[in-house]
């Protein structure tokens, strides 16, 4: 299991084909409390870069992009009701959406834990 | 200049603090050609009797709907407005605050908002009420916008009871949309509005009491256009109407937009108005508009603030749900004082008189030879086809001193089909007197065409 | 993603200062709902019966559930209410872009004479010759101190009037057969509406980057410019406080390429009289009647924002409107449909002319000059210890601008340090914008604040900026501890919203 990181602050955590996505420590942290999380369909077809979901803090909107192509297998329904488990628990309970990846190639484009960790210094 | 509180002496000495020679020195960034080296063109300033004066010379060529007998509606409404609302709203606090954007030192907007926001969701039946928009025909079309989003459909069909300037503006919102259905006036109550839906329609809008007086079966059309996946828009432009009618959420309204301005506010030839605007709670984020809420303060005492603000323009800049940026908040307090003052016994007992009154109106002109009612149900406001065109009979009789109504043709020109139609309204303010010298007017002026 | 983190931060007060309680200046005041109850009201009415003959079975059946008060209970509760409001006539509102001045009280007595305020909108033209005359006197006004060709009166707010702008100059666009141009250029520093208004209209929209010295540079625009682009939405005197200098040039070369010049007119109140906006090249600006000219804020609208077209435009505007003294109220070819049921706002027209006849033209003059007299006052008074972020830019208009690098290390924000002001009997200035500079503290005078109020706000800034270099942030985090209020939780309000009263048996129990 690998995570890689889009510079606007998105992780996607990949088991073979299969990728979970969320907003990291970091973007939480700059947001501050999530109030809101509007969620992709499942189904629905991304496109890499495409906006995928919608998280609203009390004084920001801020769109969340799909940081690799794919098909969105699940979403994150406890963030409708409980939408700071993404400040409590970005990484774990506060996963965005699952999606299966087109081509895994594209994670290629993505930082590392290092590159990402340079990024947010 | 009484609104100039700085002495010469003053202003040199702030000019020594900043280091500039004159006050024409701190305009150095404009560049030279474009600054004034003149007066501009226009009166030098005057006393505050004389601006009175003047201002009452202007006044004084309208002839205010208090003057005479007044039958004057279609879309606003001259109802009594208790003294105490003028008083209250005139208070610097109230009228000389800025938008509630510090919540601490505005809690006094910010309850009120959401008294009204209350009164606003109770009156028309629905879960939820944002904090007022401009009036109701913009809100007419900030709902058409709203059920495009949340349908992700495109086609908004407007009944043709619907006033025809809120029509207009949905139109110019809209930017005459292929996919905006615009049905043909209905005077007679004509239902046409069902059969036109189809799954791309994201909206009907009905208005009730409609532009016509006529009263619109909602539930029917709830009905209908919830079994195709879209929504129905309630408009209602005389907001005493339901202290007598059914709550357009109980009958199954998925938005609800009203013309304020009959509860609180004066007719001011059109403005400002405020405009309601009530929903179901599960739309909420895509309801345009401030949204005040209650919270705690860090003492833990009960608070209100603006909320959901990341809809809004300031924040979400070209990702707004619109570019609204203000409410109405003095109208939206005029209209919550008034409201609170009339309560539920109140109000029902205002809408009861308003019918009464527009019932005594409706017998009264079928007793004039020539004219026809075409109502079968209205609340305080009524259409009657006269044997001739309407418009120039209402000049007749405002030369009497009696103004009479609307002619629809002033508002739908250029059609034979409603040029000789009048829409006639009565209020509370409208006495038998009033009521018998129209009948007699109106009477005389057509027997006179006749003869 | 796209991480605005831009907007107005927030937070809840640590420290454990006493609970604001009520008390007989200090009220707590409960709720409409938790005072009145259905049966009591302050209005006298008959009780009519009438029959539901006429109703087509629609009478209501729901209880309406709406609680009355009797006159003096009203009275009570609306004027405790309001002494929890701040307001300009109980102090200095320094509100960065909104123009806070006073209000006159004779534009109140005159927008109540019963010749504006009890006309109706659709009775007969020939009983209302005086208000299609003040229309056109305000026009008049209007098109005089900006040297445009007409002027829209119809939109209800700054916004509105944006929109009636930005339509007019689509329409103009489409009638050149020219509807492919679909970019409009936006600076970074404008007010949030303007991007908002572009793409309500379905352009897309393309920022512009502001110089170091906070004005748009006319390079940057030219470089912008193309056969895509409808228009340029610039605010000028612009967003920093600063005249852009180079606006001629910018407007000549958005002609040439052939699009239009929308300025955000919110600012105005620095020029007027004094600088004339077509004599710019502008093509369209909104007039806030609610900031330039006085008309009262009211605690949030109404508002008036009408709209000056150069001649290119004029043939755009939408109905209805005064022409050669007669009311147009339906669209001819090329002009737009409404915008707005009725005639705009009246009741703002009124108060806004007689506050221009009070003031004359020389005395509006006055008051723009007063007002950017008293904005350098203030920037000349703090400069010292503030920091300002264009300093280099010379002397500013009606506001001043800073940023929050005076603060660092102090563990004190600019919120922090805004919600103390309010300690101090202060409204604060607008915070957070423009985006461009951080931690922006914006400061607008307004020509109405005398010299004494500002030495005395400027003393109160000086002394809390030393409280909070000297290490005191706690006076700052805890702050505002003397308002009616506490800080508020704006989190708990977003994630459980409860945006109307439900009786209590009705709640469901706190999620905490």
């Amino acid at each position: 299991m690998t995570t890689r990181y889009t510079p606007d602050h998105e992780y996607i955590r990949v088991e073979g084909a299969a990728g979970t996505v969320g907003i990291t420590h970091y973007a939480q942290d700059q947001l501050g409390d999530i109030v809101f999380v509007e969620l992709p369909k499942v189904g629905q077809k991304l496109k890499k870069g495409g906006e995928a979901a919608v998280v609203e803090s009390v004084k920001a909107a801020s769109e969340i992009y799909a940081p690799v192509s794919g098909t969105v297998t699940a979403v994150n329904d406890a963030l409708t009701g409980e939408p700071g488990l993404i400040n409590t628990s970005p990484d774990a309970d506060g996963w965005i959406y699952k999606l299966s990846i087109d081509d895994v190639a594209e994670l290629d484009q993505l930082l590392d834990d290092a590159a990402y960790a340079k990024h947010t210094a | 200049m009484r609104y100039l509180p700085h002495s010469d002496a003053e202003r040199a000495e702030m000019l020594a603090v900043i280091g500039a020679t004159s006050a024409e020195a701190l305009f150095s960034a404009v560049p030279k050609s474009a600054l004034l080296d003149r007066p501009v063109d226009l009166p030098s300033h005057s006393p505050e009797f004389l601006v009175e004066a003047r201002m009452r010379a202007l006044g004084g060529k309208n002839r205010a709907a208090g003057d005479g007998p007044f039958f004057v509606g279609a879309g606003a409404y001259r109802h009594h407005v208790p003294a105490t609302v003028d008083h209250l709203i005139q208070r610097s606090e109230w009228l000389t605050a800025y938008t509630p954007y510090q919540p601490e030192v505005s809690q006094g907007t910010l309850q009120m908002l959401f008294e009204f926001q209350t009164q606003v969701a109770h009156l028309t039946g629905m879960e939820v009420a944002n904090a007022s928009m401009y009036d109701g025909s913009t809100a007419t079309a900030e709902a058409a916008l709203m059920a495009r989003r949340l349908t992700r459909k495109d086609r908004i069909i407007l009944s043709g009871g619907l006033h025809p300037h809120y029509r207009d503006v949905v139109r110019t919102y809209l930017d005459n949309s292929d996919d905006l259905i615009c049905l043909p006036a209905s005077p007679e109550g004509q239902g046409d509005i069902l059969d036109r839906i189809d799954d791309d329609t994201a909206a009907i809008v009905i208005q009730t009491p409609d532009f016509f007086g006529h009263l619109r079966d909602l539930k029917r059309a709830a009905d209908a256009i919830h079994s195709k996946g879209g929504l129905l828009i309630v408009v209602v432009t005389e907001v005493v109407s339901l202290g007598l009618l059914e709550a357009p959420g109980a009958l199954g309204a998925d938005i609800v937009v009203c013309e304020g301005q009959s509860i609180g506010n004066a007719l001011n030839y059109g403005g400002p108005y405020v405009g309601l605007m009530a929903t179901k709670k599960e739309f909420i984020r895509q309801m345009p508009g401030r949204l005040c809420g209650e919270t705690v303060d860090a003492d833990g005492n009960r608070g209100f603030v603006l909320t959901l603000s990341t809809r809004e323009q300031h924040i979400r800049r070209e990702k707004a749900t619109s570019n609204i940026c203000t409410n109405s908040g003095l109208c939206a307090l005029a209209f919550s004082i008034h409201l609170g003052l009339l309560g539920e016994a109140g109000l029902t007992r205002l809408a009861r008189l308003n019918h009464q009154r527009g019932i005594r109106l409706s017998k009264a002109l079928r007793a004039v030879p020539g004219v026809e009612l075409l109502n079968q149900t209205f609340f305080n406001e009524m259409t009657i086809r006269l044997p001739i065109p309407a418009a120039p009979v209402v000049e007749l009789l405002a030369r009497a001193d009696v103004l009479a109504g609307v002619p629809v043709s002033r508002l739908i020109p250029d059609d034979p089909a409603v040029e000789n139609l009048l829409i006639v309204a009565a209020t509370e303010l409208t006495t038998d007197q009033d009521i018998d010298m129209l009948g007699e007017c109106l009477h005389a002026v057509l027997s006179e065409e006749a003869a | 993603m796209s991480m605005n983190t831009q907007g107005r931060p927030t937070g809840t007060g640590t420290s454990g200062y006493a609970a604001t309680s009520g008390s007989s200046l200090l009220p707590n005041e409960p709720l409409l709902f938790e005072i009145g109850d259905t049966e009591h009201s302050g209005v006298d009415l008959p009780d009519t019966t009438v029959g539901d003959e006429y109703l087509g079975g629609f009478a209501r059946k729901t209880p309406l559930d709406l609680a009355g008060l009797t006159e003096p209970e009203a009275m009570r509760h609306y004027v405790r209410l309001s002494r929890l409001n701040y307001s300009i006539d109980s102090g200095m509102y320094p509100l960065g872009s909104c123009t806070m001045k006073h209000n006159p009280r004779l534009n109140e007595k005159m927008a109540r004479l019963p010749g504006f305020a009890d006309i109706h909108p659709l009775q007969p033209v020939s009983t209302v010759a005086g208000a299609l005359d003040l229309m056109n006197e305000l026009a008049h006004w209007l098109m005089t101190l900006t040297n445009t060709a007409a002027v829209c009166l119809t939109p209800k707010a700054g916004a509105h009037g944006e929109m009636a702008g930005m339509m007019a100059i689509r329409a103009a666009q489409a009638a050149k057969g020219e509807a492919h141009r679909n970019v409009v250029l936006v600076p970074e520093s404008a007010h949030g509406t303007n991007p908002a208004t572009a793409a309500f209209l379905g352009y897309t929209v393309k920022p512009i980057p502001a110089r170091a010295d906070g004005t748009v540079d006319a390079a940057a625009v030219k470089a912008a410019l193309g056969p895509d682009v409808a228009a340029i939405m610039l605010t000028n005197p612009n967003t920093c406080g600063l005249f852009e200098p180079q606006i001629i040039d910018i407007a000549a070369a958005v002609h040439e390429a052939g699009a239009y010049f929308y300025c955000d007119g919110a600012n105005f109140n620095a020029i007027m009289g004094v600088v004339r906006p077509g004599d710019l090249g502008i093509d369209a600006m909104h007039i806030n009647l609610h900031k330039t000219f006085s008309t009262p804020h009211g605690g949030g609208g109404p508002g008036a924002g009408p709209v000056v077209l150069s001649a290119a435009l004029a043939p755009f505007a939408p109905v209805p409107f005064v022409r050669d003294g007669q009311l147009v109220e339906h669209a001819e070819a090329g002009h737009l449909g409404r915008i707005t049921a009725f005639n705009g706002q009246m009741g703002m027209y009124v108060r806004a002319l007689t506050y221009m006849l009070s003031h004359g033209g020389d005395g509006l003059a006055r008051a723009a000059k007063d007002a950017v007299l008293n904005a350098n006052y203030v920037k000349s008074r703090l400069g010292s210890v503030f920091s300002a972020p264009f300093a280099e830019a010379g002397h500013c208009m009606h506001e001043a601008l800073f940023d929050d690098s005076f603060l660092d290390g102090t563990g004190v924000t600019t919120l922090d340090f805004a919600k103390a002001m309010i300690d101090e009997g202060f409204h604060p200035m607008t915070m957070y914008f423009p985006l461009v500079v951080h931690g922006a503290m914006l400061i607008e005078p307004t020509e109405s604040e005398p010299k004494q109020t500002l030495d005395h706000f400027c003393d109160v800034m000086l002394e809390l900026a030393a409280d909070a270099r000297g290490g005191n942030a706690g006076r700052f985090t805890a702050a505002p501890t003397r308002a009616p209020r506490r800080r508020l939780d704006e989190t708990r309000a977003a994630r459980q919203p409860r945006l109307k009263w439900e009786r209590p048996e009705m709640l469901p129990q706190a999620a905490e």
